[in-house]
């Protein structure tokens, strides 16, 4: 699946495309097929998102999981720092990330 | 240390009102991302893997009391309350909002400080030694040239847009603590008869073509260096690559045309720039050296009670000799076992922003192997200064040691990795936790980078770890013999790749062979010199 992601203009923060709007949460991520380009055009058009770019992704019972390991690392936060990520409670949660 | 003038007060408070209004355009959308991404850059404000980055210069790595702790609160309060500390003697901050930098960079430059040319293709902050103006080796101050050349090239209109970044150290001692060969240019000061003046060395770097800076001039006159260095970039201005960026930093230049035909442009530019009467007078560079005299020195000479043996091996690893009798030069670790190098929290630079105003004359300096450093402590002064460091988990006894690793943020914050560096730090750091065993190898200089960029300086570790991606898997090459010091040389690539684990195993194997063969007072990489790569291969691939 194709999934888009970027940045969010204002404060950085990484982003999906949910379909409809822009989500920090990887697992809302769309798959965009063919549309990709046109959408981000738009989006970034309209500073909804900024920096965005089209991704290989592969669907699973968890949500879309990006196939590089960069965009992997980019959609939880650092390895390294746990408590910075997005489920910083949930230690399992980066096992898909590596 | 310097303060600032009216005038460079002026000129950085106009740059954070320009990049107000430049923030403000850009959130309105009346500059696109391609407009804007060059001015933001121009700020030192990159866009990361998480978000943007902000990267603060720290001239020559010093700075007082009050700067760290503006540091800290900008930490606190525009990041995620800590800092990294950075291989150019600068500081980082991984989480910062676009829509808070202006506020964020108005602060910094309420203290004399700010983030312009830590990016973009100017020259950057220039870099020295962590103990000048304290070295009991050097000839002189190298601070006053560093703080020279930095406000010569600050906003230098004919070298704001150069083919590529451009990176300049000083340094005054023969040790090399500044990696000073493998900059665009190095300057060393020495005295001939008496005479100071400068061994001027261009063309060195690292990233994906790593060179050692040949000596372009082995005596400069102190009063010609300024223009020196100016024909130096002009050469390299006219004729540095703009049609390829993997050819377009100075040490290709002075590759291809050879540093004999360098030479000789940039002396027949250097008579040219000699007319234009650029170099500073006497009286300027005698104002500017004033803010950079010795602290008034008191203390008597003591040696501190050594009874407290863990005490004793941070003195004995960490207190470096000062040229002033009664003092010392601490260095503060930011490689505890198992941490992430470089970084710190808010309040540990806090903790060593009061050390530097109770104890250190109010200076602290950044070092290139991103430790901290107290240039000015009285001996008796020591145990107090390591208890607090020690209460704040700042007091790691490992400097120069195996722990003490460089290592670039990596796969974890840049979107230039391939892989990361931190979890391979800390992995070899936690292998070799034993203080015993660290110091029984002796210095041992591990550096890590996740890319051929070279940020972690592997080309110059007498270990370098090089994180490559390899279809689309962590993969960690080795080289061995690197040095950025004196004897400074580039490691050498000793054979396949290993995964995250095996990089460990593999420098494990190598120490081994190292105590093996090693004769007398031996470090590492003078055993590897002495007997090759052939015995570490054999025992890291069989």
């Amino acid at each position: 699946m194709k999934i888009l992601t970027g940045n969010d203009l204002g404060s950085g923060a990484v982003t999906w495309w949910t379909g409809e709007g822009w989500s920090i949460h990887v697992e809302d991520a769309a798959d965009v097929g063919e549309h990709g380009e046109a959408i981000l055009q738009a989006e970034e058009g309209a500073r909804r998102v900024n920096a965005p770019y089209i991704i290989d992704a592969v669907a699973t019972p968890e949500g879309p999981r990006p196939a590089h390991i960069k965009d992997r690392v980019r959609a939880l936060g650092p390895t390294v720092r746990p408590d910075l990520t997005l489920k910083p409670a949930d230690p399992a949660a980066g096992e898909w990330v590596i | 240390m310097y303060k600032y003038d009216n005038f460079d007060q002026a000129i950085v408070d106009a740059r954070v009102e320009e990049f107000r209004d430049q923030v403000k355009r850009r959130l309105a959308g009346e500059m696109t991302e391609d407009q804007f991404k060059p001015l933001r850059l121009m700020n030192g404000l990159y866009l990361q893997l998480h978000a943007y980055m902000l990267r603060v210069a720290v001239p020559y790595g010093t700075l007082d009391s009050r700067q760290m702790h503006v540091l800290a609160h900008i930490a606190r309060k525009y990041d995620r309350g800590y800092g990294h500390f950075t291989t150019r003697q600068n500081i980082q901050y991984n989480w910062i909002k676009l829509e808070e930098c202006p506020d964020l960079l108005a602060e910094l430059a309420a203290v004399e400080m700010h983030a312009i040319q830590t990016s973009g293709n100017c020259i950057r902050n220039i870099s020295s030694d962590q103990y000048a103006g304290a070295a009991a080796d050097e000839i002189a101050d190298p601070r006053p040239w560093a703080e020279l050349l930095r406000q010569w090239s600050t906003f230098h209109p004919e070298f704001s847009y150069l083919p590529r970044k451009f990176k300049i150290a000083v340094i005054a001692s023969p040790e090399d603590r500044a990696a000073m060969r493998l900059h665009d240019i190095g300057i060393e000061l020495v005295k001939q008869d008496g005479v100071l003046g400068g061994r001027v060395f261009v063309g060195g770097g690292m990233g994906r073509t790593p060179m050692i800076a040949p000596e372009i001039n082995p005596f400069v006159r102190a009063e010609d260096l300024l223009s020196y260095v100016e024909a130096c970039l002009r050469v390299y201005n006219r004729y540095g690559r703009r049609d390829n960026i993997y050819k377009a930093r100075i040490k290709i230049l002075v590759h291809e045309i050879g540093a004999d035909e360098y030479r000789r442009q940039v002396a027949e530019e250097f008579a040219h720039v000699k007319t234009l009467g650029i170099d500073p007078p006497l009286a300027e560079f005698d104002r500017i050296s004033a803010f950079f005299a010795p602290p008034a020195f008191d203390a008597a000479d003591v040696e501190p009670d050594r009874s407290d043996p863990d005490f004793a091996v941070w003195l004995d690893q960490n207190v470096k000799p000062h040229k002033q009798t009664g003092y010392a030069i601490v260095n503060i670790s930011l490689k505890p076992i198992g941490g992430i190098p470089g970084d710190a929290s808010a309040d540990q630079i806090d903790v060593m922003a009061e050390l530097a105003k109770q104890y250190s004359f109010d200076e602290l300096r950044v070092t290139h192997a991103q430790n901290i450093v107290l240039p000015y402590v009285a001996k008796r002064d020591l145990y107090a200064v390591w208890a607090a460091l020690r209460q704040a988990e700042l007091a790691d006894a490992n400097l120069d040691l195996i722990s003490d690793i460089i290592a670039c943020p990596g796969l974890d914050y840049c979107s230039l990795a391939n892989a990361r560096s931190i979890p391979v730090a800390q992995k070899i750091a936690t292998r070799f936790a034993d203080m015993d065993r660290q110091r029984d190898l002796g210095e041992l200089k591990l550096k890590i980078s996740g890319c051929i960029n070279a940020c972690g300086h592997h080309h110059a570790g007498h270990i370098g770890i090089l994180g490559v991606d390899r279809k689309g898997v962590e993969n960690y090459q080795l080289t061995f013999g690197g040095s950025g010091a004196e004897d400074v040389s580039i490691g050498k690539i000793i054979g396949p790749g290993f995964d995250e684990d095996g990089v460990v195993d593999a420098v494990e194997k190598a120490t081994e062979v190292y105590k093996s063969l090693r004769e007398g007072d031996e470090r590492f990489i003078d055993t590897y010199r002495r007997v090759g790569l052939d015995p570490f291969k054999e025992a890291i691939y069989g």
